[in-house]
C-alpha cells in the first residue's frame, strides 16, 4: 500500500507500443511547437490562451497507451497533449485553437476546453482539480453498469492544493472506483514553485491516508509511465480500486503562452537546461536506437509525416469558418 | 383521487422512477438517514440497495462532480442536498462544470443530472440553516430550475427532471412536506417551463412559487371576503420561466405583486418584475409593481425575528391592499 519510488528502466514494453508511443510524443511536440509559433507576435494568429505541453509528452502518451478506446480520460487547461494521446483528430483540435466552427468544441471551448466523445475524452476543465471528481463519477458509473472500463484524470501539482482532490481520493477509495489519478508534477503552479504551495511536496504520498497506493515515476520516461499506468489500469479493471501516480516532469514553456519566461525571474536557465537535457523524446529515441527498435531514418520519416499533418491541420483551421452569430445561443441546453 | 402528502409524493416519484429507469440512482449525504430528508427516502435503500441509493460523506463539491461524471458515463444521478445552504460548497461543480459542460464542448456532451435541493428553515435554525438560493442558480446559464408547490407537482416535476437531458435544480421546501393533495398513483410528468393559474381573479396578479403559493392562496381567500379578487400565478419553473402565462395574467389585471421566499435584491421577484417592465404590458400597468420577499438580511434565530423575516399571507394581503390603494 505504501508509496514507493520507481526508478528501474522498463525493458519489457512491446515494440509496437514503443513505436506508437514515439509517434504520439512527436505528434504532440510538433503540434505544440507549431502552436507556439502561431501564438507569437506580430501575427498572433491564435488568441485563445494556450498552455503548452512541450516537455511533458511522456505523461499523456504513457498513460493513454495503457488505455482502451472505451476508457474515459479527463483533462485540464493544459489539454492538447491529452487530446492527441487519447487519439484525437488534430485537425479539429487545431480548429478549436483557432476557435472555428469546425473545432472539436465548435469554437465554444477554445484551448482549455477540448473534448471528443468518440475517443473517450469527456472534457477538460480550466478550474484546477475540477475534473478529478468527474472522473471518479464516471468510474463509479462503470462499476454500476458492470463494465470493465476505467477512468483516468490528469491534473497538475497545483491540484494537490485543492480540497476537492482529497474529497475525491476519499470517495474513490470508499467505493473502490476504477479510476487512476495522474498528477503531472511539472514543479510549478502557475508562477509558484511547488515547494511554496505544498508543506509536503511528495504528492504521491497524499493518497496513503485514503488507502490508495501512490507511486512516483520519472514522468519524462515514457516506458516507466506506461508500465506503472498499465499496472494501475489492470488493478482498477479487476476491482482493486484506484491508484495515484505522480509523474515528475517539467514544462519547457511558461505557465501560459509561447515564451520560456526566464526573463521574468520565476525559474533559472540552469533548471530549464537540466530538464531540456532530459527531453522525453530524446530519451526514448536513444533507447530505441540502442536497442535497434527503430532507425534514425524511420524517426525522421515519422517526424516528416507528422509535420505535414500538422501543416495540413493549420490549413484546415485557417480555412474553416468562424461560428455563426446564430450559434451564440445554441447548445446552452440539449434539445431533442 | 387519492390524496397523499408532498413528502409522500416525492418518495413515490423516487420509487417509481428508480424502478423504471436503470440509469437513475440517488446520491447524497443523508439519503439513508432516518431524519435527514424527511420521509422522502423511506424504503429506497431496502428496495434498491446501496449501489443505487448512495449515502455519502460530507464532500459536497466532490460528490456533485461525481454525479456529473456518472451522467457523462450514461447514468442519471439524482444528487440530494438535504439543505440548500451546503450547496455553496459545491458551487464550483454546479456553476463551473455542470452548467457549462454542454455549451463549452459545443453540444457534444450532455449532463442529465437532477440536483434535488431542499429548503429547510424556521425553528430558530438561523443564517446557515435557512437559505433559499433559487435566484443564485437562476442567474447561471445552463441550469433549469423547478420549484413545485403541490404534491401533484412535487411528483410530476421530479419525474420530469429525471427524464430531462439537462441539469435540473429541483428545489422543494420542508414547510410543504405535510401538505396533502391529489396525486395519481401512476408515473406522470409535469412539463418543465409551464406555470399554472392556481386561482383566477381580475384585480391583482400575485405571482408566487413553492411554499409562497400556499401563502398567496390563503391571502387571496381572505381577500375574497373583502371583494378583492386576486389571480394567483404559480410559475412552477423558474428557468425556463413561463413568461407568456405571466404577461397574460398581468395584462388582464394591470397590477402585479411578486412573492418570493428568497432575498429581495437580484432575486426571483426582481427578475419577474423586470420581465413585465420590459414588455409592452408595462404601459397598461395601473400601479407600480410590489415585491414581497425576504429582506436583505441573513436569517435570524429568534422566533420573534423569524416572524418578521419570512413573507406570509398577511404581508401579501398588505401588498395587495397597497397596490389597490385600499
Amino acid at each position: 500500500m505504501n508509496g514507493k519510488e520507481q526508478s528501474s528502466l522498463a525493458l519489457d514494453v512491446p515494440t509496437d507500443v514503443l513505436r506508437k508511443m514515439y509517434a504520439t510524443m512527436v505528434k504532440i511536440r510538433v503540434f505544440e511547437e507549431k502552436v507556439a509559433e502561431l501564438l507569437l507576435p506580430p501575427k498572433k494568429e491564435l488568441i485563445t490562451p494556450c498552455h503548452l505541453y512541450i516537455g511533458q509528452e511522456a505523461v499523456a502518451t504513457g498513460v493513454c497507451s495503457a488505455l482502451k478506446k472505451d476508457d474515459y480520460a479527463f483533462s485540464t487547461h493544459r489539454s492538447h497533449g491529452h487530446f492527441i494521446a487519447k487519439g484525437g483528430n488534430i485537425r479539429t483540435l487545431m480548429a478549436e485553437l483557432y476557435c472555428k466552427k469546425t473545432g472539436c468544441s465548435k469554437g465554444k471551448g477554445g484551448s482549455m476546453h477540448v473534448a471528443s466523445s468518440e475517443i473517450g475524452l469527456l472534457g477538460s476543465s480550466a478550474i484546477v482539480g475540477g475534473t478529478i471528481p468527474i472522473a471518479v463519477g464516471a468510474a463509479l458509473a462503470f462499476s454500476m453498469q458492470q463494465k470493465d472500463a476505467v477512468s483516468v484524470v490528469f491534473f497538475g501539482d497545483g491540484a494537490a492544493s485543492e480540497g476537492i482532490f482529497y474529497e475525491s481520493l476519499n470517495f474513490a477509495s470508499l467505493k473502490k472506483a476504477p479510476v487512476i489519478f495522474v498528477c503531472e508534477n511539472n514543479l510549478y503552479c502557475t508562477h509558484l514553485p511547488v515547494s511554496a504551495c505544498l508543506a509536503d511536496t511528495n504528492i504521491y504520498k497524499k493518497s496513503e491516508s485514503f488507502g490508495i497506493p501512490g507511486i512516483r515515476v520519472d514522468g519524462n520516461n515514457v516506458m516507466e509511465v506506461y508500465k506503472v499506468a498499465k499496472t494501475a489500469v489492470e488493478d482498477a479493471r479487476c476491482g482493486k480500486g484506484p491508484t495515484l501516480i505522480e509523474c515528475m516532469t517539467y514544462r519547457w514553456r511558461g505557465h501560459v503562452g509561447p515564451y520560456d519566461d526566464l526573463d521574468k525571474g520565476l525559474r533559472s536557465k540552469e533548471e530549464l537546461d537540466y530538464w531540456m537535457n532530459r527531453c522525453p523524446i530524446k530519451m526514448l529515441e536513444r533507447f530505441l536506437l540502442e536497442h535497434d527498435i527503430m532507425s534514425k531514418l524511420e524517426m525522421d520519416q515519422i517526424r516528416k509525416t507528422i509535420s505535414e499533418e500538422v501543416e495540413e491541420a493549420v490549413n484546415f483551421a485557417r480555412e474553416s469558418p468562424y461560428p455563426d452569430e446564430n450559434d451564440l445561443l445554441h447548445d446552452v441546453f440539449k434539445t431533442r | 383521487m387519492r390524496k397523499i402528502t408532498y413528502a409522500e409524493a416525492i418518495n413515490e416519484a423516487l420509487h417509481q422512477i428508480i424502478a423504471k429507469d436503470t440509469r437513475a440512482f440517488l446520491i447524497g449525504q443523508g439519503v439513508t438517514s432516518p431524519w435527514y430528508v424527511g420521509s422522502t427516502t423511506i424504503g429506497l435503500i431496502d428496495r434498491f440497495g446501496s449501489k443505487r441509493i448512495i449515502d455519502t460523506p460530507t464532500s459536497e463539491n466532490a460528490i456533485t462532480g461525481v454525479a456529473l461524471g456518472a451522467a457523462l458515463a450514461g447514468m442519471h444521478p439524482i444528487m440530494c442536498y438535504p439543505r440548500m445552504d451546503f450547496m455553496h460548497y459545491a458551487m464550483d461543480q454546479i456553476a463551473n462544470h455542470i452548467a457549462n459542460w454542454h455549451y463549452m464542448f459545443g453540444g457534444q456532451l450532455s449532463v442529465p443530472v437532477t440536483i434535488w435541493s431542499i429548503i429547510n428553515r424556521g425553528g430558530e435554525q438561523a443564517a446557515q440553516h435557512s437559505q433559499a438560493l433559487q435566484a443564485i442558480f437562476m442567474h447561471i446559464p445552463g441550469l433549469k430550475i423547478v420549484v413545485p408547490s403541490t404534491p401533484y407537482d412535487a411528483k410530476g416535476l421530479l419525474v420530469a427532471s429525471i427524464e430531462e437531458d439537462n441539469p435540473v435544480i429541483y428545489i422543494d421546501d420542508r414547510w410543504l412536506y405535510q401538505h396533502e393533495g391529489e396525486v395519481p398513483e401512476e408515473l406522470y410528468s409535469v412539463p418543465i417551463g409551464k406555470g399554472i393559474i392556481r386561482r383566477e381573479g381580475e384585480d391583482v396578479t400575485v405571482v408566487a412559487t413553492s411554499y409562497m403559493v400556499y401563502e398567496a392562496i390563503m391571502a387571496s381567500e381572505s381577500l375574497d371576503k373583502e371583494g378583492v379578487y386576486v389571480e394567483v400565478v404559480d410559475l412552477r419553473s423558474l428557468k425556463p420561466l413561463d413568461e407568456n402565462l405571466l404577461l397574460t395574467s398581468v395584462k388582464k389585471t394591470g397590477r402585479l405583486v411578486v412573492v418570493d421566499g428568497g432575498w429581495k435584491t437580484c432575486g426571483v421577484a426582481a427578475e419577474v418584475s423586470a420581465r413585465v417592465a420590459e414588455s409592452d404590458i408595462f404601459r397598461s400597468l395601473r400601479a407600480p409593481i410590489i415585491r414581497v420577499s425576504l429582506p436583505d438580511t441573513p436569517a435570524p434565530a429568534s422566533s420573534a425575528l423569524e416572524k418578521a423575516y419570512y413573507p406570509n399571507a398577511e404581508k401579501i394581503i398588505s401588498a395587495v391592499k397597497k397596490i389597490l390603494e385600499m
